[in-house]
C-alpha cells in the first residue's frame, strides 16, 4: 500500500506538552513538512523562543537552539553571518517579537539578514499564564487586563509585518491563520515561500501565524477557531503585505 | 613590513593603542566575528574590526544594542566560530543577560570590559569599579568564568589570545579586563601573525544534523533534578578553574614586609610605588592578580609568612579587599588606598599611604 500521509522525517515521534486545540502543533508540522520537501534538514538550525515554543528541540528532527527571550533575531543573525550555508530560522511568540524582541526584529528585518523568522501571533502570554500580550485585541480579557485591553491605557494592538514593511531591507513578509484547513494550507505556502527565499539568498522573511490559544482566550477549542475568524482576522487582514523577491536587482 | 622570526610569529614591534592591539590580538588568535555596539572608551575596537574583519574574511557587525550583539555572539558561537564583543561598564551591564546564557548554555566566547567609572553612565575616565560584576557572576544564576586583568598593551594582547583558548577549553566565556587608560595608551607590542592558538573541534556545534543526530543548545531544564545535574556539572567545572587557571604575577615580594595588592594599570603604578619606597628603604612588595577569577588566593596567603601588612590599591571603593582579606584569613592588617570617578592615583599618593601604615602598625 502506498503512504499518502505520514510523519515528516524532520517532525519526532514523540508526544506533545501543547494544550488541547493550541496552534503550535500545526506550526510545526508545517515546518517539517516545507524543510523535508526543500531538503535542507541536514543544515537547517532552529532557534526555540522563551514561551511555550521553549521546547522546539523536543520536536524538530534538526538542530535547534535556545536563545533569551526576544533576542532570538539577534542569534539568528550571529548564526547566519558566522554560517551563511546553514538554513537558519527563529520561532517566535507575541510576547518574545512584538514585546520584549521588538528592537531585535525591526533591526534584523532593516539589515535584510538572510533568516526566516515564524511569528505564531495567539494575542496572549501562554507560558507565563495569559498575560496581555503586544497583539492582545481591544476589549479582550487577560490577566493583567481585567477590565479588557483598552488602547488608552496601554496602546493598540501591533501589526507586526506592517511595522517591518516600511524597511527597505525587507524581503518577505505575510500573514496567515490556522483556523481552517484551507487558511492552513495558505500558511504553508507562505512558510515555504519565506524558507525559500532565504535558500536563494534572498533576504529577510516572516510570517505571522494568527494561532488558537483556548487556554487562554477561555473558550473551547471550535470556538478558538471561530474567534480567530470573527476577532482576530477583522483587525489583523491576511495575506502577503510585502513580497521584493520578485523584483530583479537593477 | 612584518618580519617573521621563522616560527611564524610576527617579530616586529608596532606602536599600537591597548583597543587596537586588543582587537588585532583576537584577529590574531582566530577570531572571525566581532559583534559590538559603540560606547566611549572602547569604540578603537568597534571602529579597528570594521576595518579589519572583513580584510580576514571575517564577520563584522554593529549591532542594535549591547544586547543584541552579545547575543549574535551566542548565535555565532553556537554553530562554532570564534567569536567576541567588547564594551565598556554601562554596555557591560546590558550584556550580562546573555553572558548567563552562554554560560548556562557552555558556549565559549570573548567579552572584553574597557572600564570606565560608573554607577550609572558614570563618566569615561578609567575605572575598576567592575571588579564585584566581573567576578561574582554579574548576571543571574550560579555561573562563573575567568577573568584575566592586563597591566599593559603587550599583555593585553597576550592575555586575549589566552582568553579564546580559555574559552574553547572549558566551553565557557571568558571576560578581559581593560580600562579607559589601557585601551588608549600607545605601546609597542609584538602580535604574533598566526598565534599558536589551540582551537578544539566543537562536535557539540549546532552545524545541521549531517551524518549524526539533531543536537540542541539550552540552558532550560524544566524538571528541577536535571537542572540540580547541569548545575553540578558547571560547577564542577568552575572547580577545575579554580585549579587550573590561577595566574599572578610578583614583585620583591621575598623580604617584603609590606605587600601591595593591585591588578590591571593600578598594579603599574604600584610597581613604581614599591621602587620609590625600595629606595627610602621600605621593603615593599607587589603582588598582582592576573587573573582575578579565579583569584589566586593561596599564592597570596603564603606571602603572610613574612609580610607585616598589606595595602590594596585600587581605582574603586574597595572592591578587591574582600578577596585579598578572604586569601589573608585575618592573620595580618589589610587596609585599602583607592580612587573612583575616573582619577588615577600618583604614585605620592600611594606611596604616603604605605608609610602611614607603617607607622600605624608599627613596622620600621
Amino acid at each position: 500500500m502506498q503512504a499518502v500521509y505520514q510523519r515528516p522525517e524532520s517532525l519526532k515521534d514523540v508526544e506533545t506538552h501543547y494544550c488541547a486545540g493550541c496552534g503550535h502543533g500545526i506550526v510545526h508540522r508545517l515546518i517539517a513538512e516545507i524543510v523535508d520537501e526543500l531538503g535542507i534538514r541536514e543544515r537547517t538550525v532552529g532557534i526555540a523562543p522563551v514561551g511555550c515554543a521553549v521546547l522546539g528541540y523536543d520536536y524538530f528532527n534538526f538542530d535547534v537552539s535556545e536563545a533569551a527571550h526576544g533576542r532570538t533575531p539577534a542569534v539568528a543573525t550571529g548564526m547566519k553571518r558566522a554560517r551563511p550555508d546553514l538554513i537558519v530560522f527563529s520561532y517566535q511568540g507575541d510576547g518574545d517579537l512584538a514585546a520584549i524582541g521588538t528592537a531585535e526584529i525591526i533591526h534584523a528585518g532593516n539589515r535584510g539578514e538572510n533568516i526566516t523568522v515564524v511569528f505564531v501571533n495567539n494575542g496572549v502570554y501562554g507560558m507565563t499564564g495569559g498575560q496581555m500580550a503586544p497583539t492582545t485585541l481591544e476589549g479582550q480579557v487577560t490577566k493583567t487586563t481585567p477590565r479588557g485591553r483598552m488602547a488608552d491605557d496601554v496602546g493598540a494592538p501591533l501589526k507586526v509585518p506592517e511595522m517591518l514593511a516600511v524597511c527597505d531591507r525587507t524581503a518577505f513578509l505575510a500573514r496567515c491563520a490556522l483556523n481552517s484547513p484551507k487558511n492552513i494550507r495558505a500558511a504553508k505556502r507562505a512558510l515555504k515561500k519565506a524558507f525559500q527565499y532565504q535558500v536563494e539568498g534572498k533576504g529577510f522573511s516572516l510570517v505571522e501565524l494568527l494561532s488558537p490559544c483556548p487556554t487562554y482566550w477561555g473558550v473551547e477549542p471550535l470556538d478558538a477557531l471561530k474567534w480567530i475568524e470573527e476577532k482576530v482576522i477583522p483587525r489583523y487582514p491576511l495575506g502577503v503585505i510585502k513580497d521584493a523577491g520578485t523584483q530583479e536587482t537593477p | 613590513m612584518a618580519k617573521n622570526d621563522g616560527n611564524g610569529a610576527r617579530s616586529e614591534r608596532i606602536l599600537m593603542c591597548g583597543n587596537e592591539a586588543m582587537a588585532e590580538a583576537a584577529i590574531a588568535a582566530g577570531c572571525r566575528c566581532y559583534f559590538g555596539y559603540p560606547i566611549t572608551p572602547q569604540n578603537e575596537v568597534t571602529a579597528y574590526m570594521a576595518k579589519r574583519m572583513p580584510e580576514v574574511g571575517g564577520v563584522f557587525l554593529q549591532s542594535e544594542s549591547e544586547l543584541a550583539a552579545v547575543n549574535m555572539v551566542f548565535g555565532a558561537s553556537a554553530v562554532g566560530a570564534r567569536a567576541m564583543t567588547s564594551s565598556s561598564s554601562p554596555g557591560i551591564s546590558l550584556k550580562q543577560e546573555g553572558i548567563s546564557y552562554l554560560a548556562g548554555c557552555e558556549l565559549p566566547a570573548v567579552i572584553a570590559n574597557v572600564m570606565r567609572g560608573g554607577p550609572g553612565l558614570g563618566g569615561i575616565g578609567p575605572s575598576q569599579s567592575d571588579y564585584f560584576q566581573a567576578t561574582r557572576g554579574g548576571g543571574h544564576g550560579d555561573y562563573r568564568h575567568v577573568v584575566l586583568a592586563a597591566s599593559a598593551v603587550q599583555e593585553l594582547v597576550d592575555l586575549t589570545i589566552e582568553a579564546f583558548d580559555i574559552a574553547d577549553r572549558y566551553r565557557n566565556p571568558v571576560l578581559v579586563l581593560s580600562d579607559g587608560v589601557l585601551g588608549q595608551m600607545m605601546e609597542p607590542v609584538v602580535i604574533p601573525e598566526h598565534a599558536e592558538t589551540h582551537e578544539p573541534e566543537k562536535p557539540w556545534a549546532l552545524t545541521g544534523c549531517k551524518g549524526r543526530e539533531p543536537q540542541w543548545i539550552k540552558s532550560l531544564y524544566l524538571n528541577e533534578h536535571d537542572l540540580e545535574r547541569h548545575n553540578q556539572k558547571l560547577q564542577a567545572k568552575y572547580a577545575q578553574m579554580e585549579c587550573d587557571e590561577v595566574r599572578y604575577d610578583t614583585r620583591q615580594i621575598e623580604d617584603a614586609d609590606v605587600v601591595l595588592v593591585a591588578f590591571g594599570m593600578v598594579a603599574r603604578i604600584c610597581r613604581s610605588v614599591v621602587r620609590v619606597l625600595r629606595e627610602r628603604g621600605v621593603r615593599a612588595g607587589l603582588f598582582r592578580p592576573i587573573a582575578v577569577w579565579p583569584f589566586p588566593y593561596e599564592a597570596l596567603r603564603a606571602t603572610r609568612e613574612r609580610a607585616q601588612a598589606y595595602l590594596v590599591v585600587e581605582m574603586n571603593a574597595g572592591q578587591m579587599v574582600e578577596d585579598v582579606r578572604l586569601a589573608i584569613e585575618g592573620r595580618r592588617p589589610v587596609e585599602f588606598y583607592g580612587r573612583t570617578g575616573g582619577v588615577v592615583m600618583e604614585v605620592e599618593e600611594v606611596v604616603a599611604e604605605v608609610e602611614k601604615l607603617l607607622v600605624r602598625e608599627g613596622v620600621s
